[in-house]
């Protein structure tokens, strides 16, 4: 028998899968695996500012997240550096910068394990509801940009020419990517939240013949790995976050087994 | 050809400098509608940032662009790497850029001999059919120019004809105007209204067909000489502290004197 908490974090799991699924996609498309996992690095920060100013931890990790997205996108287009040293530097910065400032709060005890990988057989009511307002926030406005986007996926310059706002499309799109990062922490902790936008996407890819398909088996495939995770690490009492990971990637074994579809 | 009163593209002295070094230097040009304009010169020479300069994606340090009011241009890319992860179909590459019909999508890429990919795989095509896609698609928009990055890179000799021949073709069928960066100023001499020879700056610009009965130009290179090569042996010995360009071997020189 299912008990409340249980209940609650699968709500919110297939919260979370609901939205990774569709940026899931252009995260693989675009190859933004090490851009995911900069945000969530730096969501830590987040978590510490929170506690420090004392504003609820997700609005500080959105913020952050949004700050180091937005210095990101103005650091690249001055191409000084390359894309993936400039992540770099971002990702264990502000990863090291929040470790030490937490360690500095002395009075303070926060469960760094939660955050790192996530606690979502604790969260509450208020936490499903957050998570699905800002989902179906950021599934309608990645609605809106869905077509300029898989144009600017295809070829930025073509895009251009052909009357998309890339700047702007790409900058919104960066922007939303740090909000779903937020949400996602929660769940599966920010070293794990990558793995949720890159192995449904990746796990449907040889079944999906139109992008659109590819974003609707993703978030599928999301729920059914949160909905396996959470089941394994009830019964083998397990941590939940990385039982969701676990479940997720041998979903992406057993589909390879699949013929692709052409 | 289409005579008109107006230039559908206009530069004018324009200058692009990167890291100190000059890339384009008091380039000025013109395209009319329904001409085909062939930019040549060796790599590095600037055509690409001189063709995204044209198209608004570079922008200039000095110098002007005018183009003629709601523009419309079709662009083919140097290259297009379609991500195996992707899964796009030709049919839906081409709505990317608006509603259009089934039928109408057919008879796009039939216009380009590319009629039964349709419904393929964007990641599955070769390089040839790239190219015949993107044209196809850019036919989809009643473009007034076609600015072609290498049209016929990567693919071979048979299709290279056989693309530069659609391209023509394209032209007298659609009265757009062609802008089109190339190397290989052999096979494009067939099918080019004019030739802008760029290395920085316009070294010269003159019409193919004039400039290869010319009895000068005959003489001094003799029949056997095919363009391409003497304008790379051009490139080698031209110098650019010599402009503006006396004493400059390039085989459409003396057209291009009077052009700049």
């Amino acid at each position: 028998m299912p008990a409340d908490f249980m209940l609650r974090a699968l709500a919110a799991g297939i919260g979370v899968a609901l939205v990774a699924g569709p940026y899931g996609t252009f995260v693989v498309w675009r190859r933004m695996a090490y851009f995911g996992d900069t945000l969530a690095h730096s969501a830590l920060l987040g978590v510490a500012l929170g506690f420090l100013l004392q504003v609820d931890p997700m609005l500080a990790v959105m913020l952050v997240c949004l700050l180091v997205a937005l210095l990101l996108f103005f650091l690249q287009r001055q191409q000084r550096l390359p894309s993936d040293t400039l992540l770099g530097i971002l990702s264990h910065s502000t990863l090291s910068l929040g470790l030490v400032a937490i360690a500095f709060m002395e009075e303070l005890r926060i469960d760094l394990l939660a955050y790192l990988f996530g606690d979502i057989l604790a969260v509450g009511n208020r936490d499903i509801l957050l998570i699905y307002a800002s989902a179906i926030i950021a599934l309608g406005l990645l609605m809106l940009l869905w077509r300029p986007l898989l144009a600017i996926t295809l070829h930025e310059d073509l895009a251009r020419v052909e009357g998309v706002r890339v700047d702007l499309v790409q900058l919104s799109f960066s922007c939303l990517l740090a909000l779903v990062v937020a949400i996602m922490m929660k769940v599966v902790g920010l070293l794990l939240i990558t793995s949720l936008f890159i192995l449904p996407a990746a796990a449907v890819r040889r079944l999906s013949r139109s992008p659109e398909q590819m974003a609707v088996l993703a978030v599928l495939a999301g729920a059914l790995s949160v909905s396996g995770g959470l089941y394994g690490s009830w019964q083998f009492d397990t941590p939940a976050g990385p039982s969701i990971v676990v479940a997720a990637t041998l979903l992406f074994a057993l589909l390879q087994l699949f013929p692709a579809r052409q | 050809m289409v005579e008109s009163a107006e230039p559908l593209l206009d530069l004018e002295g324009i200058c692009l400098v990167r890291q100190g070094r000059h890339i384009l230097e008091n380039v000025s040009f013109q395209i009319d509608p329904g001409e085909i304009i062939t930019l040549i010169g060796p790599n590095g020479a600037g055509k690409t940032s001189l063709l995204k300069v044209a198209l608004g994606l570079l922008q200039a340090d000095t110098g002007l662009v005018k183009r003629s009011a709601d523009l419309r241009i079709g662009y083919m890319p140097q290259k297009l790497v379609v991500d195996r992860t992707f899964p796009l179909s030709v049919a839906r590459f081409m709505r990317l850029i608006g509603h259009y019909s089934e039928q109408q999508m057919q008879q796009s890429l039939d216009e380009v001999g590319a009629g039964r990919l349709l419904n393929a795989s964007l990641a599955d095509l070769s390089g040839g059919e790239l190219q015949r896609v993107l044209l196809g698609r850019a036919l989809l928009r009643r473009p007034q120019l076609l600015a072609l990055d290498e049209p016929v890179q990567g693919v071979d000799v048979q299709g290279q004809v056989e693309l530069y021949d659609l391209i023509g073709r394209l032209r007298d069928n659609f009265g757009c105007a062609v802008l089109m960066v190339s190397h290989d100023l052999h096979l494009v001499m067939s099918s080019t209204d004019r030739v802008i020879c760029l290395n920085q700056h316009v070294c010269c610009t003159g019409t193919p067909a004039a400039v290869q009965q010319d009895a000068q130009f005959l003489k001094m290179f003799g029949p056997a000489v095919l363009p391409h090569l003497a304008i790379y042996s051009h490139d080698a010995q031209h110098q650019h502290g010599s402009c503006p360009h006396q004493g400059c071997s390039c085989p459409l020189g003396e057209e291009g004197r009077d052009a700049r």
